[in-house]
């Protein structure tokens, strides 16, 4: 095991990939020479060459297609886009060609691509770079959605992510990079479609993915020192969620807060929230909660983006909530 | 209309070649006809995109290529590239009624036609969405290197797009070995070509990211074939990206539900002197190549291989209801 950030995590997922299969390719925006906007692609281009390792330009519809085509051709594409806030450009390409090309040509073709790239909220960009978009790509069948929120499951996730047939968006959170976590020395891979009980717990379930972990650990060392036992369940992968462990966590606490950075009409969260309120209904003491963003944009100022956050001080209200403890 | 300049001579052509060309067009046609057919009597429903008098554009194209390496990419309006590229008539016919022994197995309809097998990689409904994949498939042509080439069409509608223009810049800058096929039919929908163009010479549109442009006549299978076939041959070695205007004409509307009232009678008659399959025909007779009888039985076959084609889809299985949930992933 040796300590490193989730940029080297999703850095080395990559080269390993490349290095074991020589049709994977790495493209996008300022991927190679500049060695990724994030640095994530670092020494990629230097070890791989110009043929691997591919610079476009700024046309995220255009290269977008064009890595779903590589992939329809047999290759693997990892395209990066420098932001998902730009991949928002490529939705037609990503929803109704990657997405959907397997059913509509009655399984002939498959489009094995991994998307990925920083999402979620960023610090001072107001609202066209910060954002959390999760939900626009899970609405999709068709496509797995990842969104790890340590560099262990980042890079045993993205591994498997690009070994997978089928579209994949990998969301890495854009103020992650840095985050540093275990990871082990020897080579290993993370079955997509597997939650994580990142803590055991008895008195309340708390579900979540992503960057949001980090929160809803804070909050819970806050709560242990109250006498709340919490379970936090991280589903590292939205699509396909793993709902088994979310219900089977919800016999034991029989209260359950969904924790997720995205807005929370028709969200993932939302739908989490459905599934539990359905599924589990007999075995739960109160309503399911959600901690989402704000129902609005990101705005500039410091003080108003962290406002439109999902906060540990909204968590623990939410566990109070679901408690009968407010 | 420009006048077909020849590039050919058609004695330097076999005879089963040129008999092939026509029957092709034939079968294209009967299989439209008789599509619009089905359509009125409710045995096909959606959207319906035909082809006629466009012929001679994906019967010459598909001609000049290898499809054990090359690739083709189309819009909606697919059905004569499936056809050209040699998919299953069956299969064809069985998907426009949304059979499960469809090419598609029913879930792709009229607009997406795919046949892998036959490098037919569809059939795209939305307008100009297909140019980059065929620009992908190149790359990775590119990446084997491989001598394949993808002919990538698209119709004068397309054009305008945003991926028209991002794919032929990169297509461009990474030599991808690509034909960008503009069909121009003059109509996007309903709307003339000019109206909606700050050009009317689309070629400027090539020129414009530094790759060779060109139009042609499209009434004419072998001006069609013969320049693709220069143009195929000389990709295979260059690798670098082509563009080519093909002028076309549709005699139907945009789709089935389209009347086609934005065009003049007499601009409709002028052009079926043009038509593609009578070209064809009337150089062959010239010719002596075939005559009259024989292009008949040619015809007949094509109408019996239709006819034979309905009575499969008429009789062949619907779709399980479960075979919703197969292919989303795979």
């Amino acid at each position: 095991m040796s300590k490193i950030t989730m940029r080297e995590a999703i850095r080395q997922a990559i080269d390993e990939e490349m290095a074991l299969d020589e049709n994977v390719i790495l493209m996008g925006e300022e991927v190679a020479l500049y060695q990724g906007a994030y640095k994530v692609s670092k020494g990629l281009y230097e070890k791989y060459g110009g043929k691997r390792v591919i610079d476009t330009p700024i046309t995220e519809e255009g290269f977008a297609g064009i890595g779903i085509g590589a992939a329809i051709a047999g290759l693997r594409p990892i395209v990066e886009f420098m932001t998902f806030n730009f991949s928002i450009q490529a939705l037609d390409q990503i929803i109704n060609n990657a997405a959907k090309m397997l059913h509509m040509s009655g399984g002939q073709i498959n489009v094995p691509i991994v998307f990925r790239g920083p999402n979620g909220p960023a610090e001072y960009l107001s609202s066209q770079h910060s954002q959390a978009l999760q939900t626009l790509f899970a609405h999709i069948p068709g496509l797995k959605v990842v969104c790890p929120a340590t560099p262990y499951d980042a890079k045993g996730l993205l591994k498997s992510s690009i070994r997978d047939n089928n579209p994949v968006i990998f969301l890495e959170g854009e103020l992650m990079y840095g985050w540093e976590g275990e990871v082990p020395g020897n080579e290993y891979l993370i079955e997509i479609g597997k939650a994580d009980i990142k803590k055991e717990g008895k008195d309340v379930t708390v579900i979540t993915y992503g960057r949001p972990l980090k929160l809803v650990n804070q909050a819970n060392e806050i709560l242990t020192r109250e006498g709340i036992d919490v379970e936090i369940i991280d589903v590292r992968t939205i699509r396909p969620l793993d709902e088994k462990t979310i219900y089977r966590s919800i016999i034991k606490t029989n209260r359950c807060v969904i924790v997720d950075d995205s807005w929370p009409f028709c969200s993932v969260a939302s739908y989490i929230g459905y599934l539990v309120s359905r599924n589990s209904f007999d075995y739960l003491d109160s309503p399911v909660e959600i901690v989402t963003s704000e129902d609005v944009p990101t705005p500039y100022s410091h003080r108003l983006e962290l406002a439109v956050q999902p906060s540990t001080d909204k968590i623990i209200n939410a566990v109070k909530k679901v408690l009968n403890k407010l | 209309m420009e006048k077909s300049i020849k590039k050919y001579d058609i004695k330097k052509f076999d005879r089963i070649f040129l008999t092939g060309l026509i029957e092709k067009m034939c079968l294209i046609r009967r299989f439209e006809e008789t599509s619009a057919k089905m359509y009125g009597l409710k045995k096909i429903g959606g959207f319906l995109h035909l082809y006629i008098g466009q012929e001679a554009v994906a019967v010459g194209a598909v001609s000049a290529l290898d499809l054990k390496k090359d690739a083709v990419f189309t819009a909606y309006r697919d059905h004569g590239y499936a056809i050209a590229c040699g998919s299953n008539i069956d299969a064809l016919m069985a998907e426009l009624f949304g059979k499960s022994s469809g090419i598609s197995k029913g879930k792709g309809g009229s607009m997406h036609f795919f046949d892998v097998k036959n490098h037919m990689f569809g059939g795209n409904g939305i307008v100009g969405a297909h140019i980059p994949l065929a620009a992908g498939y190149a790359l990775k042509i590119s990446y084997k290197n491989e001598d394949g080439v993808v002919l990538c069409v698209f119709g004068d509608g397309a054009i305008h797009q945003g991926t028209f223009h991002e794919t032929l810049n990169i297509a461009r800058l990474w030599n991808l070995p690509v034909v960008f096929i503009c069909e121009n039919n003059q109509y996007g929908m309903g709307t003339f070509y000019k109206r909606v163009s700050s050009l009317e010479d689309f070629t400027v549109m090539a020129k414009s990211y530094n790759m060779t442009g060109l139009s042609i006549d499209g009434m004419n299978v072998l001006t069609v074939y013969s320049e693709l076939n220069e143009i195929v041959q000389n990709m295979r070695k260059e690798k670098n990206p082509f563009f080519l205007e093909i002028k076309t004409y549709r005699y139907k509307g945009h789709s089935i539900s389209d009347p086609g009232q934005y065009r003049t009678k007499a601009e409709l008659e002028a052009y079926k002197e043009l038509d593609p399959i009578l070209i064809l025909k009337n150089e062959l007779l010239e010719n002596n190549i075939i005559d009259q009888a024989g292009y008949e039985v040619i015809d007949k076959k094509c109408r019996d291989r239709i006819d034979e084609s309905v009575r499969f889809a008429e009789n062949a299985d619907e779709p399980d209801p479960a075979a919703i949930y197969k292919d989303v992933f795979a």
